[in-house]
């Protein structure tokens, strides 16, 4: 599961922090079904209508949650991934930032032995319009985000938000956002979040937002030309010097590696629209649905 | 971060990889004293960059006098972007056979990624390129680890001319240095194997994952910081990413691919970005010293504030924005676009204090700036 639907249950770890109960409230009032959460100094007590348990593993004996959400700062992300995969989780999304590297690729081996998909870190999470948000985005807000036909992948949250304002503003719509993180290494890839787009039911088009650095976009491209519906994308940092993280950590072009114009190339020999800057998604979207 | 070679071989040494005998010296006198120690030597420039030998900063000395003439040359050379502060004085090594061998963070196979070469010495692009056959990787499973085993496994079909088992060896224990110092990349290069057939690393490359830091704390003091300017290094302490560019229309943006975005939006209106500098993440109450930054490079014409609110809210952004404008009194046109988060907020606040409303995208407010940039040159 990348994209989460209504009716997933969903558990926030860290639920009771101010990041972690401003954002499940914003959820809950989308109508997410957030069954529950995790902080163990709080296990027994209610938070956000929902009660807060020690761990996932205690979490799902009660809740049997199908998806967990991490509010969980950098250094703790390995012990609570770790325990949201013997709790059973089939999804864990984890929107922190600075999570070091060696954690990460940890709990990627645990997720890929108990089949479990992990999104991020360092994503604004994902949008399932009309259905259920996971993370820090602005879901509720009808200029950003209106129940339509397009998929819109990211692997930054600003400039995703930014697109979906555009595809709105054009006259369209989304079926689902997917935000896959910015960091050098990330459980769901770009390619991997196309493809869940293009199996998405109502989906007819899907907007892609690259940066450069890593293959990510260069791989995508060839799951792209086995496409029947039209792609548009945008890279970000087409202007940025070589050498130089922009932000994100897998934001970096090293010697011809990860380059704004080796992701360009690829896309467009894969029948991929690739913009110049993201206001043009509106007419690159009349020309699709043409 | 990245470290230079004086600081990373002792890593190796740590995990019980052999290297030369070095003494580091930041005097040319001092590299003569040294070379009388060690004997026949090598004077290396401590750079964190490649490349060195190339740009003349590696050379070979048989006499103390011999020593101290190359160090003289080489301190205060400048490598690619780096100016020589100190050189390493090295041992010179019998050197039979140059390999390669390195352990990575690798994003395809989400874990670490152990590699070898029997064509050391090139760096690795050209390795790759050059001849990639010759390129053996074993993609660990981090739980598990990299056992002798493995690396025999990763080796077979390929002929060391004996020194088989030592190389094997060498990569156990270059894992071993990888995960300990949690590392983004530990690479020898070139990997030797000497006439006595000894193998020695004898030049290391070794960068620290920089959000491993936090609990790298003592690790990191060896590293080398980021050539920074004053600017770049005022925001480093501030918690703000800024990157001094070489333009004239300063960019302020919330989140690393929307700030990239603003910047390509300004240069495919034919200006050009004055900075980086985006306020995403936790920094986004930081929105105050953020404008302070970006209007503190000389030369500046206009700025362009482009806030998306998702995680970071739109008003919490403007309120220390509008919170700074009355102190810093920016004197170029600034234009917004705003949208996200918070929104609604942010566009009243604009409009109450500063009668100003946000262009209709940002598109719009990037051309707005890059034409008040020209008309004011």
């Amino acid at each position: 599961m990348i994209i989460p639907r209504k009716e997933t249950r969903i558990l926030v770890q860290g639920i009771t922090g101010k990041q972690g109960t401003f954002w499940t409230e914003r959820m809950q009032e989308y109508g997410a079904t957030v069954v529950g959460g995790v902080n163990p100094k709080k296990a027994g007590t209610e938070h956000c209508g929902v009660p807060v348990h020690a761990s996932a593993v205690d979490a799902q004996k009660d809740t049997g949650f199908d998806a967990t959400l991490l509010f969980i700062p950098p250094l703790g992300v390995k012990a609570a991934a770790l325990d949201a995969i013997e709790g059973g989780a089939k999804m864990i999304l984890c929107l922190t930032e600075h999570v070091p590297v060696h954690d990460v690729m940890y709990v990627m081996a645990a997720a890929k032995e108990a089949g479990t998909r992990v999104v991020g870190p360092n994503t604004a999470g994902g949008v399932t319009v009309g259905e259920t948000f996971m993370g820090f985005m602005p879901a509720f807000n009808e200029r950003i985000f209106k129940k339509g036909t397009v998929g819109v992948l990211s692997r930054s949250g600003s400039l995703g938000t930014l697109m979906c304002q555009n595809i709105v503003t054009a006259g369209y719509g989304q079926t689902a956002f997917v935000g896959i993180g910015g960091d050098p290494v990330i459980g769901t890839t770009t390619r991997d979040a196309l493809e869940a787009l293009d199996n998405f039911p109502g989906t007819e088009a899907v907007v892609m937002v690259g940066e450069i650095g890593g293959a990510m976009e260069e791989d995508a491209a060839e799951y792209a030309k086995t496409m029947k519906k039209p792609v548009i994308a945008f890279i970000a940092g087409g202007a940025a010097p070589p050498g130089k993280k922009m932000g994100h950590a897998g934001a970096i072009v090293m010697g011809d590696k990860g380059t704004y114009a080796s992701k360009k190339t690829a896309l467009e020999a894969a029948g991929v629209n690739v913009l110049s800057t993201p206001v043009h998604v509106g007419d690159a979207l009349n020309e699709a649905f043409k | 971060m990245n470290f230079e070679e004086y600081a990373a071989k002792p890593l190796l040494a740590q995990s019980g990889i052999k290297v030369p005998q070095s003494i580091l010296v930041y005097h040319a006198d001092a590299a003569g004293e040294a070379a009388a120690k060690l004997g026949g030597c090598v004077v290396k420039a401590q750079v964190p960059t490649g490349k060195r030998g190339k740009a003349g900063g590696i050379k070979l000395a048989d006499t103390p006098d011999e020593a101290k003439a190359h160090a003289e040359a080489i301190l205060g050379m400048t490598i690619g972007i780096h100016t020589v502060e100190k050189v390493l004085i090295e041992e010179k090594s019998d050197i039979r056979r140059e390999y390669y061998a390195a352990v990575l963070n690798d994003p395809v196979s989400k874990g670490p990624m152990v590699m070898f070469s029997t064509e050391g010495g090139m760096d690795i692009e050209e390795i790759a390129a050059e001849t990639p056959e010759k390129l053996k990787t074993h993609a660990v499973d981090i739980r598990k680890g990299f056992s002798l085993e493995d690396a025999n496994t990763l080796l077979s079909g390929v002929d060391l001319e004996g020194a088989e088992a030592g190389v094997a060896d060498t990569l156990v224990k270059l894992y071993d240095a990888y995960m300990v110092n949690d590392a983004e990349l530990l690479e020898i290069n070139p990997l030797i194997v000497t006439g006595d057939g000894s193998v020695v690393a004898l030049d290391c490359k070794f960068t620290l994952d920089d959000s491993a830091i936090k609990r790298q704390e003592e690790l990191a003091k060896n590293g080398a910081p980021e050539k920074l300017t004053e600017l770049e290094a005022r925001g480093e302490s501030a918690g703000i990413k800024y990157i001094e560019l070489d333009g004239d229309v300063c960019v302020l943006a919330n989140g690393a691919g929307l700030t990239m975005t603003t910047m390509d939006v300004v240069r495919h209106h034919g200006g050009a970005p004055a900075n980086f500098c985006e306020i995403g993440g936790e920094a986004y109450t930081k929105a105050r010293f953020a404008l302070e930054m970006v209007l503190a490079k000389p030369g500046i014409k206009s700025l362009v504030v482009n806030f998306c609110g998702a995680f970071a809210r739109c008003d919490v952004m403007m309120e220390g924005l509008l919170g700074a404008w009355e102190e810093l009194k920016p004197d170029i046109p600034v234009f917004f676009s705003i949208a996200g988060t918070g929104d609604e907020e942010a566009i009243r606040m604009l409009k109450d204090k500063l009668n100003m409303d946000p262009l209709p995208n940002m598109s719009a407010a990037c051309k707005a700036a890059v034409d008040a940039a020209k008309g004011g040159a």
